[in-house]
């Protein structure tokens, strides 16, 4: 098990190291003239003071030269200075950590208790009136693209409301959970649920698949036949089994989380890593660049670990190897 | 979505196996013949169908439909089509789905968006399937070196954080809707070459495929002759699926700003422009919205009812 562990943290740093190479040659093979970006009108006039600054910032230097001067500081801790506001890249991530932290996690707690809940309400009744209006539910929700769900609901529940004369949800924005929880989960609840709704239906539709073939097989027989009660056999021996493809989709669906966080925090104006990324994007803020996509796809490899060792606990008969 | 769509039609019987019912049938039919029957008598898939026809008429006749509604894409109406204030007009006579803040038809910009999510869709999704296909067969025939290197280079595109890393390719190179297809088709067929190589594995250790190699074919020859055939099944499937993931990709790249730029119009920058407008201009917000989710939902619909018509057994997505 800890051999199992330490081969995949080596194999992910190896992928994390692979991006953060495929990152490096993307803006080495259309290097963004940061310094005409930054100077705006002086760039035209004074080619010295252009050349001054690309020195400053360390971009006159072969790619290979920033490459390990990048690698070094990374090890010490240091992502470097964001070309546009010269705060340190870790401080402006910092900042926006948290908002993306309550905005995915938050989102990933409501998809997979409620789609997996749903799931196993229709499974234990096929063809009622619930089944048939949670495949409904899925259908809208696959259907829905994040961001037209998340100003369709703007307009319905924060405007119309407003209009109503109901100010319940605010019309965007984030409150810090240690200034006011209140006002935090209020601010949240739009984002979670746009965040929520797509993943959520594909849950049930798993959820509800899987159940319905382990409920099928013969030791749940055996499990009712002992006389146990109907919620034991169905959430101890029926979803125990059931969960182990939800967990793999889940492993899945972290890379599709944090796309999913960018437009909604795009959407609800939220001051996130998602806008802070888009945003230092159109700005061609390579540092900033850099080290949210490194952070992103860190947090993806580590999920995809957690699932590979979640399986082991999930069911005995997987073999960690 | 598309990747739990894809791992459901991972649960695709060997397509090897003949099907249960084909040989009572008096008169021979093929596996397709019985599927085209089965799609035929669905009748979600042939509305939905239909509707992907409507789709495309409209994006190859947008021109002529254009100069008969009379407006051009770009064409700005300062008479009817902006009120005194500069705010967009709702729905009348003059505009049928009234217009944006620049007195821009609707209905016409949303009729050339149809292009747009079409072309990049439709070919995103092609190019990303033919990839998947060749790169998940070899790394299922080739045997354990080429398996390895290419199902690790899948490992890795499949944890790239993509949306984020979509929009910083899409920024250094420029954005287009060649780069855009490109881009899609990218961060899309890993998924699909790693079904298509656990069914190639599966496939590989068959009877007539040693059959076929005792005969003495070469790897090319069994790859395509005896191996690609017996997978065209799901890969069908993957294209309809495939394909609304890929339109609401475009549009999301669109609506964020590195997909399509103004004043070309998409589905997705539409929607991007309408989002400060939605408190003045619902229509702005809700007609290109309604044609992105209908048109996801006719293709998502109609992409079960293939799956279904081609394996029966398969548990379908929207249990009627």
């Amino acid at each position: 098990m800890i051999r199992f562990v330490i081969r995949r943290i080596l194999t992910g740093a190896i992928v994390v190291w692979l991006i953060s190479l495929v990152v490096f040659a993307i803006f080495f093979i259309a290097p963004p003239n940061v310094a005409f970006l930054l100077l705006g009108r002086f760039a035209a006039s004074d080619q010295q003071l252009v050349a001054t600054v690309t020195a400053q910032l360390g971009l006159d230097q072969p790619i290979v030269v920033q490459y390990w001067h990048f690698l070094t500081r990374l090890v010490h801790g240091d992502l470097g200075y964001s070309y546009y506001s010269h705060q340190p890249v870790t401080t402006l991530i910092g900042q926006a950590l948290p908002v993306t932290a309550s905005l995915a996690i938050g989102a990933a707690i409501i998809w997979v208790v409620s789609g997996v809940l749903i799931g196993v309400l229709s499974a234990t009744r096929p063809r009622s009136f619930l089944d048939r209006l949670s495949t409904l539910f899925a259908l809208i929700g696959l259907s829905f693209p994040t961001f037209v769900l998340g100003l369709l609901l703007l307009y319905l529940l924060f405007y119309k409301l407003h209009l109503a004369g109901v100010d319940f949800f605010p019309g965007g924005g984030y409150v810090p959970l240690t200034q006011d929880p209140w006002q935090w989960f209020v601010h949240l609840i739009l984002p979670w649920i746009t965040l929520a709704v797509a993943s959520m239906a594909v849950y049930v539709r798993l959820t509800r698949g899987q159940m319905l073939e382990v409920l099928g097989e013969d030791y749940i027989r055996t499990a009712r036949s002992k006389g146990l009660s109907e919620r034991r056999v169905i959430f101890r021996h029926g979803l125990r089994a059931a969960l182990v493809p939800i967990v793999t989709q889940f492993g899945i669906d972290v890379a599709t989380l944090l796309g999913g966080a960018i437009v909604t925090e795009q959407v609800f104006g939220l001051n996130g890593l998602g806008k802070m990324s888009v945003t230092a994007v159109t700005n061609q803020d390579e540092p900033v660049i850099i080290a949210v996509v490194l952070l992103a796809s860190v947090f993806v490899v580590v999920a995809n670990i957690v699932v590979d060792v979640l399986y082991a606990v999930l069911d005995p008969r997987v073999r960690l190897s | 979505m598309s990747a739990s769509e894809l791992s459901e039609v991972a649960d695709l019987p060997d397509p090897a196996v003949p099907q249960p019912g084909v040989e009572r049938q008096v008169e021979g039919r093929s596996p397709w013949q019985l599927a085209w029957i089965r799609l035929r008598r669905d009748r979600v898939a042939v509305v939905c169908a239909a509707f992907i026809l409507l789709l495309v008429l409209v994006a190859i006749l947008a021109d002529p439909l254009a100069n008969w509604i009379g407006y051009n894409a770009t064409d700005q109406d300062q008479v009817n089509g902006i009120t005194a204030d500069g705010l967009p007009v709702g729905p009348d006579a003059h505009h049928l789905l009234g217009t944006d803040n620049l007195g821009r038809d609707i209905l016409v910009r949303i009729i050339f968006g149809t292009r747009v999510s079409l072309v990049v869709g439709v070919s995103a999704a092609v190019a990303a399937v033919l990839i998947g296909v060749i790169v998940g067969l070899c790394a299922g025939y080739l045997g354990p070196v080429v398996d390895s290197v290419l199902a690790r280079l899948m490992d890795v595109v499949l944890s790239f954080p993509f949306l984020l890393f979509a929009i910083a390719l899409v920024t250094v190179v420029g954005p287009s809707e060649l780069i855009e297809i490109l881009v899609i088709a990218f961060f899309s067929w890993a998924a699909v070459g790693r079904i298509v190589r656990g069914q190639t594995l599966a496939i590989r250790e068959r009877e007539y495929i040693e059959a076929a190699r005792s005969l003495g074919a070469g790897n090319l020859r069994i790859m395509v002759i005896d191996v690609l055939p017996n997978l065209m099944a799901p890969v069908i499937v993957y294209v309809t699926l495939l394909i609304p993931v890929s339109i609401v990709f475009e549009a999301t790249l669109s609506y964020l700003g590195v997909g399509i730029i103004p004043p070309t119009p998409s589905w997705g920058n539409m929607i991007s422009d309408a989002q400060n407008f939605y408190q003045v201009a619902w229509w702005y917000l809700v007609f290109p919205g309604a044609a992105l989710v209908l048109t996801t939902l006719a293709f998502n619909l109609l992409g079960d009812s293939v799956r279904d018509a081609l394996d029966p057994r398969t548990e379908r997505l929207f249990a009627k």
